[in-house]
C-alpha cells in the first residue's frame, strides 16, 4: 500500500463522527441509574476526554458506546448512532460484528488485559481469523504493521511472546496495536495509561494521537486526569455522578472553567511550573442510588445556595460549544490557574540532617540494582525520589525503610548508623521511621476494624492503651479527616482516598520522625491526591515531620518537596533543590522526564 | 520493569533439570514410602503367628517354612534391605497363600483397575469441564442452580449408593439391558465383554464428576471476570470462543490438579465399587490379601498405589506448567 492511496483512503473514512443521545445506564433489576442524560458528539477524528473521579460512570459511558454493559448494570435508554445506526438497537449479532470492526475498546490495566495464555500475536489477529478477514499472511503482516505503527518490534520471536513477556508500556502498545488493526471509526480508551511512568505514558499518548490523525479514528478518551487530557483532547466533557457537568472545547475548559466541580479538579491538579498549595474535594462521589436531589453536586460545592439543594439544573449553553449544568454559572465569578500557587520551597533554608544514606548499593541476589547512591533529609523537609519504572526509587525506600536487606553502604539517623532489616533496629528506631505503602487496597488488614489498625503500634510500641488510646485513634483520625464513626469500620467500607488516611493514621499514631511514603497517590483519583498531599504538608508544618517521598509524577514534587533526586536505572542522575532542579534542569535525562509530563499550565 | 526475551528452544537444559529433580524427588518420596510401608506389615509383631493362628504350634513344618520365606530370624534392616533390593529388580516376593510370584498374582488386577481409571477418566474430563462451561455460562440463573444442587448431592451420596441405584435401574428393577456383575472368565479381561464395563465406570464417573465440575466452575468464573475476557468481548469475539479459547484455557489447571488426586484416589481401589460389581480390581485384592495375611501382596500393592499416584502428581504438575505460559517461560529461562 503507498502513501499516497492510504491517504485518500482515510479521506473517504473522514465521515463517520458517532453521536451520543439521551444514553441512560441503571443497576439491573432496578430504577437507580448509574448515568443518565448523555448527549455527547464525537466528531470524525476527534479527540474527547472523558474526565471525572472514580464513580463518576465515566468508564460505563466508555463501554456503552459498544453497547455493554458490565454485570449487575444495563442500558437502559438513549441511542449510540454511528452512521445513521443505532448501536444500541441493533440485534446482538451486527453489534457483535460492530464491536472492534467499527468500534474498539483500549483497556485500563495493561498488565490484565491481555490474555496471559495466548500468545500476543495469535491475539492480535484473532479476530480478523474468526471473521475469516485477509488470509493467514495477509492477517501476519497486518500484525506486523500495527506493531511496527506503535513503534514495537514486529519479528516472529516478538510475536511469540506472551503478555507477562512485556512491560507495562509495551502491554498497552499492544492493545493499541489490537485496537487499530481492523481500522476502526471510532475508539474508547479506558484510562489508557494509569500505572505508567510518564515517559512511557508520552509515547502510548504520541501513538495514539498519530494513529487517531492517520486513520480519521474519532475517539472517547476517558481518565480522573484533567492533565493528561490538557495534552490530547480536541473537547473536554467533565462527569460527576453520572452526568455530564461540564462540556467545551478544551481551551474553553482549562482557560475558563465554569462549574464549580471543574474547578475544583482543577485546584487539585499540580503544576510543573510553580508550586501549589493543593487542595482536594471535599467528601466523596455518591454512588449511584445515594445521590443527593438537586445539583447532585450540592453537598460538596463551595458556591453552594438553597436553590442547589432543591432545583435540578439542566445543562446550558454558556457561549458556542461550552454547555455548563449549573444554576450559577455566570454568578461565580472567573477562576484563575494561578490560584493556590505558593513560593517554592526556600533552597537556602537552614537544614538539620536526621536521615542520611551514603554509598548506597541494593542487590536482589547477584543482580545490582541501586549503584552508589548519597542523600540526606532534614528535619521538616521533604525529599522527593523520582524516576521512571525500574529506576529503583522503591527499592531504595525499602532499603532504608529495613524491608529489604540486601544492601551495603551506610544509613545514619540521627548521627547513629542504622541496621540493615528492620528486625535488627531497635524498637525505637522502627517507632520514628515509619513507611506508608502504595496501594492503600492491599496495606490495611481487611478483617480489622479502622479502630484495631491504627491502635496497634501504639500498642506495639508501648505509647497508649485502653481507652487512652482510643481517644488517641479518634484524635488522629480527625487529623486525617476522618470522622469518629469510622472507627468501627472495616477497611473494605472505604474508599482509596480513605484508606489510604488511615494508612497514613497508623504511620503517624508511632509518633515518627521520618515517614518514607511510596508512590501514596499514584492509586488515586487526583481530586483525593490533593487531599492526601494538603494533609501531608499540614503534617510536615505542625510536627516538623521529615519524608522522603516516593514518585515518578513530577509535577507533584514541585508542590511537595523541597529537594529532589532524580533516579536513573539505579543512579542519581540530578539532584538539588525543587526549584533548582526543575526550573534550570543539568541533565538530558531530567529535561526528558520534565518535557513528558503533562501539563496543564 | 526490564523483561528478559523468551529463551526459545535453548531452554530444552533448564527443563531436563527441572525434570531431574522432580523425578529425584519422586524417587525419595517412594523410598520413604517403601520405609512406612514396611515398617507396618513386615516388622510390627509375628507375621508366621499371625498366619497360622491356631496351627502356629502343631503345624511345624509349615510355621518353618514360613519362618525361612520371611526371614524371621534375620534383623529388620536386613529384610527391608532384601525386600528393597527385589523391589528394585522388579521382583515382588512370593504369595504366602498360593505361594505363587506375586508379580504375575497381581499384574492382571492392577491392569484391570488401570483400565477402569482410564477408561472414568476418558468419560469424566470432557463431562466435568463441560458441565462447568455449561454452568459458568448461566452463572446464578436458574440451569446453574439445578446444576450445582443436583453435583452437590450426587458428591454427597457414597459411590457405592450410586452403584447400587445404578444397578438398580439399568440390570434389575427398570431395566435389564446391562450386567450386574463383571463376569471373568479364567485368563480373560473385564473387557473383553464392553457391556459388564458400563455400570463400574458409571459409577466412578458419577462419583467423582461433581468435585471436579465444581473447581472448574469456581475458577471460570473468576476468569470470566477478568479484564482479558472483557476485552474479548468488546473486540467483538463470540461468546462461546470467548468461553472455549479465552477463559477455559485459563481455568484448566486447577482442574488438573482436582482430576489428578481424583484419579490416584480411584486408582488406590474403590473396594466398595469393585465387590459391588465383582469386579477384579486392586482394592478388592488388597482386602483379600490383608484379610490372608498374605504380607507381599500387601507391599507389593501398596507400593504400586504409592506410585500411582506419585506419577499422576507429577503428570499433572507438568501439565499446569506447560499449561501456564508465566510458568513455563520462567522454567526455561
Amino acid at each position: 500500500m503507498t502513501t499516497t492511496t492510504s491517504e485518500s483512503e482515510h479521506q473517504v473514512r473522514r465521515t463517520a463522527g458517532l453521536v451520543i443521545e439521551g444514553l441512560g445506564v441503571s443497576l439491573t433489576g432496578s430504577h437507580v441509574d448509574v448515568v443518565d442524560d448523555i448527549d455527547l458528539v464525537l466528531k470524525p477524528g476527534e479527540v474527547v476526554g472523558l474526565v471525572g473521579e472514580s464513580g463518576s460512570g465515566k468508564t460505563t459511558v466508555g463501554t456503552s458506546l459498544l453497547a455493554y454493559s458490565r454485570a449487575g448494570a444495563e442500558i437502559s435508554s438513549g441511542k449510540v448512532v454511528l452512521e445513521d445506526r443505532d448501536v444500541l438497537s441493533l440485534p446482538w449479532k451486527e453489534v457483535r460484528k460492530l464491536r472492534g470492526e467499527e468500534i474498539a475498546y483500549v483497556p485500563q490495566d495493561p498488565a490484565s488485559a491481555l490474555n496471559p495464555s495466548i500468545r500476543i500475536g495469535k491475539q492480535l489477529v484473532e479476530l480478523q481469523q474468526l471473521r475469516g478477514i485477509g488470509t493467514s499472511e495477509s492477517r501476519l503482516q497486518a500484525a506486523r504493521d500495527g506493531l511496527t505503527e506503535v513503534g514495537l518490534p514486529s519479528d516472529d520471536e516478538f510475536l511469540r511472546r506472551y503478555a507477562h513477556q512485556l512491560s507495562g508500556g509495551q502491554v498497552q502498545r499492544v492493545a493499541l496495536a489490537m485496537a487499530f488493526l481492523p481500522k476502526p471509526k471510532v475508539l474508547v480508551l479506558d484510562e489508557p495509561t494509569t500505572g505508567l511512568d510518564v515517559t512511557t505514558q508520552k509515547m502510548v499518548l504520541d501513538t495514539m494521537a498519530e494513529l487517531c490523525r492517520t486513520y480519521g479514528v474519532s475517539a472517547l478518551y476517558v481518565t480522573h486526569d484533567l492533565a493528561v487530557v490538557a495534552n490530547i483532547a480536541d473537547r473536554v466533557a467533565v462527569m460527576y455522578a453520572g452526568q455530564i457537568a461540564e462540556l467545551g472545547p478544551r481551551d474553553t475548559i482549562f482557560a475558563n472553567p465554569s462549574h464549580p466541580y471543574t474547578r475544583a479538579l482543577l485546584d487539585s491538579i499540580p503544576h510543573l511550573s510553580q508550586a501549589r498549595a493543593l487542595k482536594g474535594i471535599p467528601g466523596r462521589t455518591p454512588s449511584p442510588g445515594r445521590r443527593p436531589d438537586g445539583c447532585r453536586f450540592n453537598d460538596r460545592c463551595a458556591f453552594v445556595v438553597d436553590r442547589c439543594r432543591t432545583e435540578v439544573p439542566a445543562l446550558r449553553t454558556v457561549a458556542p460549544e461550552h454547555e455548563v449544568r449549573c444554576h450559577r454559572v455566570g454568578e461565580i465569578g472567573t477562576w484563575d490557574i494561578n490560584i493556590g500557587t505558593v513560593p517554592d520551597a526556600d533552597p537556602d533554608r537552614p537544614r538539620e540532617v536526621i536521615l542520611s544514606v551514603e554509598g548506597l548499593n541494593v542487590f536482589y541476589g547477584r543482580k545490582q540494582v541501586v549503584h552508589d547512591v548519597t542523600f540526606d533529609l532534614a528535619k521538616g523537609e521533604v525529599v522527593a525520589l523520582v524516576g521512571e519504572s525500574g529506576s529503583g526509587k522503591t527499592t531504595i525506600s525499602r532499603s532504608v525503610g529495613g524491608l529489604h536487606k540486601e544492601w551495603t553502604g551506610s544509613l545514619t539517623f540521627e548521627g547513629r548508623e542504622l541496621a540493615r532489616s528492620a528486625r535488627q533496629r531497635s524498637a525505637e528506631d522502627r517507632r520514628r521511621m515509619q513507611y506508608i505503602f502504595q496501594n492503600p487496597y492491599l496495606s490495611l488488614n481487611p478483617r480489622l476494624t479502622i479502630e484495631q489498625i491504627i491502635k496497634r503500634p501504639m500498642e506495639l510500641f508501648g505509647l497508649a492503651k485502653g481507652k487512652e488510646a482510643t481517644d488517641r485513634v479518634v484524635e488522629l483520625m480527625g487529623q486525617v479527616a476522618l470522622g469518629p464513626q469510622m472507627l468501627h469500620y472495616q477497611a473494605s467500607r472505604l474508599s482509596g482516598g480513605e484508606r489510604q488516611r488511615v494508612a497514613i493514621a497508623r504511620a503517624l499514631a508511632a509518633e515518627p520522625d521520618v515517614m518514607i511514603c511510596d508512590e501514596i497517590t499514584s492509586a488515586l483519583d487526583v481530586s483525593v491526591q490533593g487531599s492526601i498531599v494538603e494533609l501531608l504538608e499540614g503534617l510536615r508544618l505542625e510536627r516538623g515531620i521529615s519524608m522522603l517521598f516516593v514518585t515518578h509524577n513530577l509535577a507533584l514534587v514541585r508542590s511537595i518537596a523541597a529537594r529532589v533526586e532524580i533516579l536513573q536505572a539505579g543512579s542519581v542522575v540530578e539532584s538539588g533543590p525543587v526549584a533548582t532542579v526543575m526550573d534550570t534542569p543539568r541533565e538530558e535525562y531530567t529535561r526528558t522526564l520534565l518535557s513528558n509530563s503533562p501539563r496543564i499550565d | 520493569m526490564e523483561v528478559a526475551p523468551p529463551k526459545g528452544r535453548s531452554g530444552g537444559a533448564a527443563w531436563g533439570l527441572w525434570l531431574a529433580r522432580r523425578l529425584g524427588l519422586a524417587v525419595l518420596t517412594l523410598w520413604l514410602v517403601s520405609v512406612v510401608v514396611f515398617l507396618a506389615t513386615a516388622a510390627l509383631g509375628d507375621p508366621v503367628r499371625a498366619i497360622l493362628g491356631r496351627d502356629y504350634d502343631s503345624n511345624v513344618a509349615r510355621r518353618q517354612q514360613l519362618e525361612a520365606q520371611l526371614g524371621v530370624g534375620d534383623s529388620i534392616v536386613s529384610r527391608y534391605v532384601d525386600w528393597l533390593g527385589g523391589l528394585v529388580r522388579g521382583d515382588f516376593g512370593t504369595s504366602l497363600a498360593n505361594q505363587l510370584p506375586v508379580g504375575t498374582q497381581i499384574s492382571s488386577t492392577v491392569a484391570n483397575t488401570l483400565v477402569l481409571v482410564l477408561l472414568s477418566a476418558l468419560v469424566m474430563i470432557p463431562l466435568a469441564f463441560g458441565i462447568a462451561m455449561v454452568s459458568a455460562h448461566y452463572r446464578r440463573k436458574r440451569p446453574d442452580t439445578v446444576i450445582q444442587t443436583i453435583l452437590l448431592a450426587l458428591a454427597g451420596v457414597p459411590e457405592f449408593v450410586t452403584g447400587i441405584l445404578l444397578v438398580a435401574v439399568f440390570s434389575t428393577s427398570v431395566f435389564n439391558v446391562l450386567p450386574a456383575v463383571t463376569l471373568v472368565a479364567p485368563g480373560a479381561s473385564p473387557w473383553d465383554e464392553p457391556k459388564g464395563m458400563v455400570l463400574p465406570v458409571a459409577t466412578l464417573v458419577v462419583a467423582v464428576t461433581p468435585y471436579v465440575s465444581r473447581i472448574v466452575r469456581a475458577t471460570l468464573l473468576e476468569v470470566l471476570d477478568s479484564d482479558y475476557v472483557e476485552l474479548a468481548r468488546l473486540k467483538g469475539i463470540p461468546e462461546p470462543v470467548v468461553m472455549r479459547k479465552h477463559a477455559l484455557l485459563n481455568a484448566i489447571v486447577p482442574g488438573i490438579q482436582v482430576i489428578a488426586l481424583q484419579l490416584a484416589w480411584l486408582a488406590g481401589g474403590v473396594v466398595l465399587v469393585e465387590t459391588l460389581f465383582s469386579y477384579p480390581g486392586v482394592g478388592k485384592q488388597l482386602v483379600d490379601a490383608v484379610r490372608n495375611h498374605d504380607v507381599p501382596v500387601v507391599q507389593a500393592l501398596s507400593m504400586i498405589i504409592a506410585g500411582v499416584y506419585i506419577v499422576v502428581n507429577l503428570v499433572a504438575d507438568l501439565l499446569s506448567i506447560l499449561l501456564t505460559p508465566r510458568a513455563r517461560t520462567a522454567i526455561s529461562s
